[in-house]
């Protein structure tokens, strides 16, 4: 009979559950977000609460036998929000405790290799995220931008904004997660907004957004066109670089 | 800001900066200091592409688009019928902070044609990156061009203010400048780019001994040769770029495909296609010689003066050099790895690491991410089979093509020898 893990979507969620895996020693086992679990008659269901304390115990844990990237890597797997993450990152976690040397970098293991790819899919997104966002200038001077990541990428994308846009109030607002990163000139918060259709990301309504907002949309979009070679024209490479999902984000593709 | 007029400028100034290919905005250290605005540190990011498929990471305008040259091979030259148009100093930072501040671009490419003389433009261009910098307290990315001819003092000023400064010698033989360019020599260039390499190693050695000095240029020195403009070989433009390389420690040498733009007898004419494969073909060459350990030499020679167009140049270098092959994945030294085909530079950081864990066989080779269908040829790894039989260098190349598909196989079919198209046609 397989164990399943139940916990509530939270990464020191996640960590709580692994604990108990180690503590009960568990073999035949699988980890859950509440949201994806779905009963069944031959598995036990087994609820986790969350414990900031045995979180704690195995990210320091993993801290001796992992370096830095090592662990930040297990962090941006969880935010893939992939269904079979948890697992994966089980058998990571599992792998690099058994070992008595350090494991990170032995891309014949597939269970390494995984985390190493999906780490990486995630890098990828969050690096679109950080050339992606446009920002619209709105009527009380915030700086706003609306996104729908592949994956839950805003964490990641919060230290590179605050360190660039210092003297800026800005707010980035995930519509498909329904929250957002806002910075008020000193630090960043997370914050949950009712967000107006009318503030999409297309939107040019007056009321939200200023006159010279508009302006400069267009003369990013008069740039955009301008420095287009025609004779070198090669729209599969244009939209291999920026897939057509994302172009909804970008004021110069509207044009 | 009257938006109409504006509107007009920009695109007139954009429509002429588009043929200068550099768009890096990376390698700088610029981080951002008092709460201002921007940074540029570490990797730069590109913000949007075009439909040609090239990065968009700066605002890359001219200032103006007057110009005393007449340079057969360019846009702006003085002889060519086009409207002109100039920004203010004002104007070209108003347009980058406000661009810079909704995340559009990570800076400022600034170049301009010359008008009134060298100095004059220089200087212009040193207002903007200054006004920037000090008044904006603006930290993000600024290239600016040196202009051909400018003085030791201004080149000094602008690397005070610039994280990138390059200069165009756009024709890589002298033969070819004096064709196309004859109001230039090649002195005008060198000598901007010879002081900008001057203030770098005095600022990394001062760097040395004290805690504060102003950055100087922190991103380095590139330039850019048009490819196809005046009848030069693979081997003259190679050779030029890796004595840039050397005798300037340029972090990059562009090669700009020649787009037509003029019916001037001396230049290919309009239609003509863009040589985008020799181009593509170029760069590989320039990445083996930058991240691979090839020495120039080793690619291009009095035997080989231009690249293969059908296969890339490391593979081609490896069919010459057959004795070299094959070697063992698990023994093979990095220096060894890089040259086999099919392995890049990624992979073979991942088969170094991997293989302390244990010998790697085929199927680890396959999800590393290695491209097996070149490389098995080259290699043996933790497995009884490998290609064993001993093949020509012709063969190989046979059977390595047709496991491939190239993106320019449009490009190489034969159709296209149909037409008069010298670009293509190994010279």
């Amino acid at each position: 009979m397989k164990t399943i893990l139940i916990y509530d979507g939270s990464f020191d969620g996640l960590l709580s559950a692994i604990f108990y895996v180690f503590e009960f020693k568990l073999t035949n086992v699988c980890i859950k977000k509440r949201e994806h679990s779905q009963q069944n008659f031959f598995d036990a269901e087994e609820e986790i609460i969350t414990d900031k304390i045995k979180a704690t115990r195995v990210w320091k844990g993993l801290s001796k036998k992992l370096s830095a990237r090592g662990r930040r890597k297990i962090y941006k797997a969880f935010l893939s929000e992939i269904p079979t993450i948890e697992t994966a990152i089980l058998n990571f976690i599992k792998r690099t405790f058994s070992s008595e040397v350090p494991i990170e970098n032995d891309y014949s293991d597939p269970s390494i290799l995984e985390i190493e790819k999906v780490a990486k899919k995630v890098d990828r997104e969050k690096h679109r995220m950080d050339a992606f966002v446009r920002f619209r200038l709105t009527n009380d001077g915030i700086y706003f931008a609306t996104i729908e990541p592949d994956f839950n990428v805003l964490p990641l994308n919060t230290a590179h904004f605050k360190k660039r846009y210092a003297d800026q109030k800005w707010l980035i607002y995930d519509l498909k997660r329904k929250y957002g990163i806002y910075y008020n000139l000193q630090n960043v918060a997370m914050v949950e907004l009712e967000i107006s259709s009318e503030v999409n990301n297309t939107s040019k309504a007056l009321t939200y957004f200023t006159v010279d907002e508009i302006n400069f949309q267009e003369l990013w979009g008069i740039y955009f066109k301008n420095s287009n070679i025609p004779s070198r024209k090669n729209m599969r490479l244009h939209i291999k670089h920026i897939p057509k999902r994302y172009w909804k984000y970008l004021p110069e593709k509207k044009f | 800001m009257d938006f109409n007029r504006i509107n007009e400028k920009l695109s007139i100034l954009a429509d002429a900066a588009k043929y200068d290919v550099s768009c890096s905005s990376s390698g700088s250290k610029r981080q951002n200091k008092n709460n201002g605005l921007g940074n540029s540190s570490g990797m730069g990011i590109c913000h949007s592409y075009t439909e040609d498929g090239r990065c968009v990471s700066l605002l890359k305008i001219l200032l103006t688009n007057h110009c005393i040259f007449d340079c057969a091979y360019c846009v702006t030259r003085r002889s060519n019928d086009i409207k002109r148009a100039a920004f203010k100093v004002q104007e070209v930072v108003d347009l980058t902070i406000n661009f810079y501040r909704r995340n559009y671009i990570e800076g400022l490419f600034l170049s301009s044609g010359i008008f009134k003389n060298s100095d004059y433009t220089m200087e212009r261009l040193i207002a903007v990156a200054k006004k920037l910098r000090e008044e904006e307290n603006f930290n993000g990315y600024i290239h600016l061009k040196s202009i051909p001819g400018a003085s030791d003092e201004l080149m000094r000023e602008a690397g005070l203010y610039a994280d990138r400064l390059s200069i165009n010698i756009e024709i890589p033989t002298e033969k070819g400048l004096k064709l196309l360019a004859p109001e230039k020599n090649k002195k005008d260039f060198i000598k901007p780019m010879e002081k900008v390499k001057n203030e770098i190693i005095q600022y990394k050695n001062e760097k040395k001994l004290l805690k504060k000095v102003p950055l100087y240029a922190p991103a380095g020195q590139s330039t850019q040769m048009i490819v196809g403009a005046s009848g030069e070989s693979d081997a003259e433009i190679m050779y030029t770029s890796a004595f840039f390389y050397k005798s300037f420690n340029l972090k990059r040498v562009y090669y700009s495909g020649y787009v037509p733009i003029s019916y001037d007898n001396r230049l290919p004419s309009i239609g003509t296609a863009v040589p985008l494969l020799r181009e593509n073909r170029l760069y590989q060459t320039d990445w083996l010689l930058r991240f691979y350990g090839f020495d120039v030499r080793e690619l291009l020679n009095t035997e080989y003066p231009n690249l293969e167009s059908d296969i890339d140049p490391k593979l081609s270098w490896a069919l010459r050099n057959l004795d070299q092959f094959p070697i063992d994945i698990n023994k093979a030294d990095m220096r060894m790895l890089l040259r086999v085909p099919g392995l890049g530079v990624k992979s073979v950081h991942k088969i170094i690491g991997a293989r302390r864990y244990r010998k790697l066989n085929w199927e680890n080779l396959k999800s590393i991410g290695a491209a097996l269908n070149r490389a098995k040829y080259f290699i043996t790894c933790d497995s009884r089979i490998f290609e064993g039989k001993d093949r020509t260098a012709a063969q190989l190349k046979g059977l390595i093509m047709n496991s491939s598909e190239s993106k320019f196989r449009k490009e190489l079919s034969t159709q296209l020898n149909l037409f008069d198209n010298q670009s293509l046609l190994p010279k």
